[in-house]
């Protein structure tokens, strides 16, 4: 792990308002370093500027200050090719938060096929890409249907296949489940949970929920434009007053973990998700009990 | 709403469903202008006939074809009257006051009408009912490629059908959430007269034109993502191959269109 995968440096982004031709500052000085094979989550209330850093990644949109590594590889050099970006493009997938509005075939395979045909892939390559891509977010029995008869996290699991099959290194996920039911977002936190897992794909997950953060590597809480904290779950969740400070909510196990805390309980170990959480608080007064019954 | 079905696609799974979508096309020209080759009786019979075949292998309900001549059935009528009444002859038939009608008037508005049927159901025969709209698309795609060193952009306007068909249901289901949406707010879309009705339309139409952009811009994003960068390099999962049956079928076609020209020559009856 000598060079990480992704490497900003002061990035910054402002867009002009139309009206008054106004620079509007989105993000200020970004430094930022993802290693390969990382399952980070980026956090922030609207505005703060998650969505325009995952897209300036990718190159969708153009930095106006800073530079960004990716694999090593300059991508705000002026050096940067057509074909430079269209490598990028299948390196850096992108799974963005409308389901509805990133299929572009009437059936399932063929959207997927879409990517893989734009990069000139070999027909049948691209059929065998197909076929592997529809089994990793299991959707094979739905290769001959149409998107818009589908739920939304079976789309959101085609899109997620259509990325598949460019084989990226590095999935971003803008927003991804913020349109689906709880069980879409089952489904589509599963697939890409083990994408990860299994194939080592580095995953940016750009969310609202916390509890979809907490199972994370690693969050990264932007305010502003800027990084306010970067850390592993515990970590950051062991400040919730700072989280609720800039509109964010905390997960309910880790506010109860907080709470406990401050009011005396020692708490070691895993709390990132509710169920390790479950398990320290037990373990926390089984030890106090145990206590209790030696000291007293 | 979800279950709409676009175009006429009827899928009853006949061999004309399973030919290659450019040959359908290539057929569909032939047999439209073997149509138009058709001159005497025994030629129109056998046009009538090669019509009444085609139905049968495609297995389509009789219903169904009738349902697709009710849009052109005024246009024949039309056609008939026009030519029962005013086309001139040797052959005097019938006469009243100034309406005179011809033998050969009678003919050819039966021969005007055997021709339009024919024009309607053949081309629906071998293309929207055993065509999808997406294969028509992806087969008029490949089939004017050639025309692409003369800068016709026949990949874009492939891809806008495909785009279009892919979201004729989206905005369908967002039309109907919106005038829900608007009733629930006391919008009254079946009662007054035409021009208000025409009107209690806008609340629905800016918020559906609002959304369109939006999709076409996200769309445009994730097609960027995507690594679209126009047809240029870009290959296709599927390839496209003529089997035995295509060429039979062309075959078929071609000696329907020879027989219509002999029959033009050797055949009987009035010759237009």
């Amino acid at each position: 792990m000598s060079q990480p995968f992704i490497h900003t440096e002061h990035l910054s982004y402002s867009y002009e308002d139309g009206a008054d031709a106004k620079q509007m500052p989105v993000l200020h000085d970004v430094s930022l370093d993802v290693a390969r094979g990382e399952y980070i989550a980026i956090i922030g209330h609207n505005g703060s500027g998650k969505s325009t850093f995952a897209k300036l990644l990718n190159l969708v949109l153009e930095p106006t200050d800073g530079k960004i590594l990716i694999d090593g590889q300059d991508i705000t050099s002026p050096d940067m090719t057509d074909d430079d970006l269209l490598a990028l493009r299948r390196k850096v997938g992108m799974v963005f938060q409308n389901p509805d509005n990133q299929l572009v075939a009437t059936v399932v395979e063929e959207d997927i096929a879409f990517g893989p045909e734009n990069l000139g892939v070999p027909s049948a390559e691209i059929r065998a890409r197909v076929d592997e891509a529809l089994a990793a977010v299991g959707m094979t029995e739905y290769a001959r249907h149409e998107p818009h008869r589908l739920s939304g996290g079976q789309k959101q699991r085609v899109a997620i296949a259509g990325i598949i099959a460019m084989m990226p290194d590095c999935m971003i996920f803008d927003e991804s489940t913020a349109m689906l039911d709880p069980l879409g977002r089952r489904e589509v936190l599963e697939v890409m949970e083990r994408l990860h897992r299994e194939r080592g794909i580095t995953v940016i997950t750009i969310t609202h929920h916390m509890d979809e953060a907490a199972r994370a590597d690693r969050i990264v809480v932007l305010d502003d434009g800027r990084v306010l904290r970067d850390g592993t779950p515990e970590q950051i969740f062991s400040e919730p007053e700072l989280l609720m400070e800039i509109g964010l909510d905390v997960p309910q196990s880790a506010a109860l973990v907080h709470r406990l805390r401050k009011a005396g309980l020692s708490l070691d170990g895993e709390v990132g998700t509710p169920e390790a959480c479950v398990e320290t608080i037990c373990r926390a007064f089984a030890a106090r009990e145990h206590n209790t019954l030696v000291n007293g | 709403m979800k279950g709409i079905a676009l175009g006429q696609y009827y899928p009853s799974g006949s061999v004309l469903h399973r030919l290659d979508p450019r040959m359908k096309v290539i057929i569909a020209v032939l047999y439209i202008v073997t149509t138009f080759l058709a001159k005497n009786v025994t030629a129109f019979a056998l046009l009538l006939v090669s019509m009444l075949l085609l139905i049968a292998v495609s297995r389509i309900p009789l219903r169904i074809v009738l349902s697709g001549i009710k849009p052109v059935l005024m246009i024949m009528l039309f056609t008939m009257v026009i030519n029962l009444f005013f086309v001139g002859g040797e052959r005097l038939l019938f006469e009243w006051k100034f309406i005179r009608i011809y033998v050969e008037g009678l003919y050819q508005a039966a021969f005007m009408a055997i021709r339009i049927v024919v024009l309607i159901v053949g081309t629906s025969m071998l293309l929207t009912y055993t065509t999808t709209p997406i294969m028509l698309t992806d087969a008029l795609e490949r089939l004017l490629a050639p025309l692409r060193v003369l800068h016709v952009p026949v990949h874009e306007f492939a891809m806008m059908m495909t785009i279009a068909l892919r979201f004729i249901p989206t905005l369908m289901e967002e039309t109907e959430k919106i005038m829900a949406a608007q009733k629930a707010r006391g919008a009254d879309f079946t009662s007054g007269s035409l021009v208000s009705r025409a009107k209690a339309l806008i609340p629905i139409l800016i918020p559906l034109f609002v959304s369109a952009f939006r999709r076409a811009d996200d769309l445009a994003t994730a097609m960027e993502c995507r690594c679209y960068h126009g047809g240029k390099g870009r290959t296709r999962m599927t390839v496209l191959h003529f089997h035995l049956g295509d060429f039979v079928a062309l075959t078929v076609f071609v000696a329907l269109g020879a027989g219509l020209i002999l029959a033009n020559r050797y055949g009987f009856g009035f010759s237009m």
